[in-house]
């Protein structure tokens, strides 16, 4: 090796040293998948218990006309239902991502719980913690139809504000589903669709691209 | 070319060293366990180096317990920073010149 490679070398080592401690990298490909997966299966329950929702009722594209919203004992009984989907689902979701990336980080010689993880963590939940706060006191207001593209906005706040300490990827995913969140608030009766490509799909689309470039 | 040279500091020569500096640019702190995690060196090999760097007041140590366990915690000093950025500087350069 001569002086030059040597010099060259050390260079390199430095700086993915200073990327790997930084960073936490270990957040698989796999855990995007499995948690779109999720959130698209908790949809399809959804679907298939209140298929009026979907289609006759909520789909149309308006809260200036009641008739079409459902009301009263209706609506209850639906958003109880929706918010113990979504719980199961975010449980199996967070379940399933924290194995894939337990199993990663084994891989890196790594522990999980490590500085860059804890880093990661914190500025994950404040945002999303605010956010799951607000879209309580939504409900509590009575603001059903802001609640769903509330969730989608600050998800994606979080994972913007997350990506600083993980790969740039977590990022664009953040904005990606800010942009979503938005477009819902303005198509609200469509805050279905928007969950099922904000949660689900862009998901697995992260996930595939991830496991492609990385895990691979 | 000597200038250069005299810019690389012998401080920095082993890779467990530059490993050290490296993370504590761009950490504000690091404590032993995860150091070595990153590193991969042994608990011994380690701490002989970090002694080295602490003399030098490249780095420094702060003690703490953390429940009943000890926890030391290591951050590089100003003038660690600057001496590693220097040294950094001077490797580019060098890389420069021979391409």
């Amino acid at each position: 090796m001569t002086k030059q490679e040597n010099h060259l070398d050390q260079l390199t080592e430095i700086r993915e040293m200073m990327a790997r401690s930084s960073k936490f990298i270990s957040l698989s490909g796999f855990s995007g998948i499995w948690v779109g997966s999720v959130a698209l299966a908790g949809m399809a329950v959804i679907f298939y218990y209140f298929p009026d929702y979907f289609y006759m009722r909520y789909m149309h594209n308006s809260i200036a006309y009641p008739d079409y919203m459902l009301c009263g004992s209706e609506l209850l009984a639906f958003l109880r239902f929706v918010v113990v989907d979504a719980s199961l689902v975010l449980f199996f979701a967070v379940a399933g991502a924290i194995i894939f990336t337990y199993n990663k980080s084994r891989k890196q010689g790594k522990s999980l719980w490590d500085d860059t993880a804890k880093r990661f963590m914190v500025s994950l939940m404040v945002p999303l913690a605010a956010g799951g706060l607000f879209v309580l006191i939504s409900f509590y207001h009575g603001l059903y139809v802001i609640a769903g593209p509330l969730t989608l906005i600050f998800y994606g706040l979080a994972l913007f504000n997350a990506g600083r300490y993980s790969l740039i990827e977590i990022r664009y995913l953040g904005l990606l589903e800010i942009a979503l969140g938005l477009l819902a608030a303005i198509f609200v009766g469509y805050t279905a669709i928007f969950w099922g490509i904000g949660f689900g799909i862009l998901h697995i689309v992260y996930g595939v691209v991830m496991y492609l470039k990385y895990d691979r | 070319m000597d200038n250069i040279i005299s810019n690389i500091s012998k401080t920095f020569e082993s890779r467990v060293r530059l490993g050290i500096m490296s993370i504590l640019m761009v950490n504000e702190s690091i404590d032993f366990k995860n150091l070595k995690e990153h590193l991969q060196v042994t608990d011994g090999n380690l701490a002989s180096h970090l002694k080295a760097l602490e003399k030098e007041n490249l780095i420094e140590v702060k003690k703490q317990f953390i429940g009943r366990k000890p926890n030391t915690r290591y951050i590089a000093t100003d003038i660690g920073k600057q001496a590693f950025g220097e040294h950094l500087k001077a490797l580019e350069r060098l890389i420069g010149r021979g391409i």
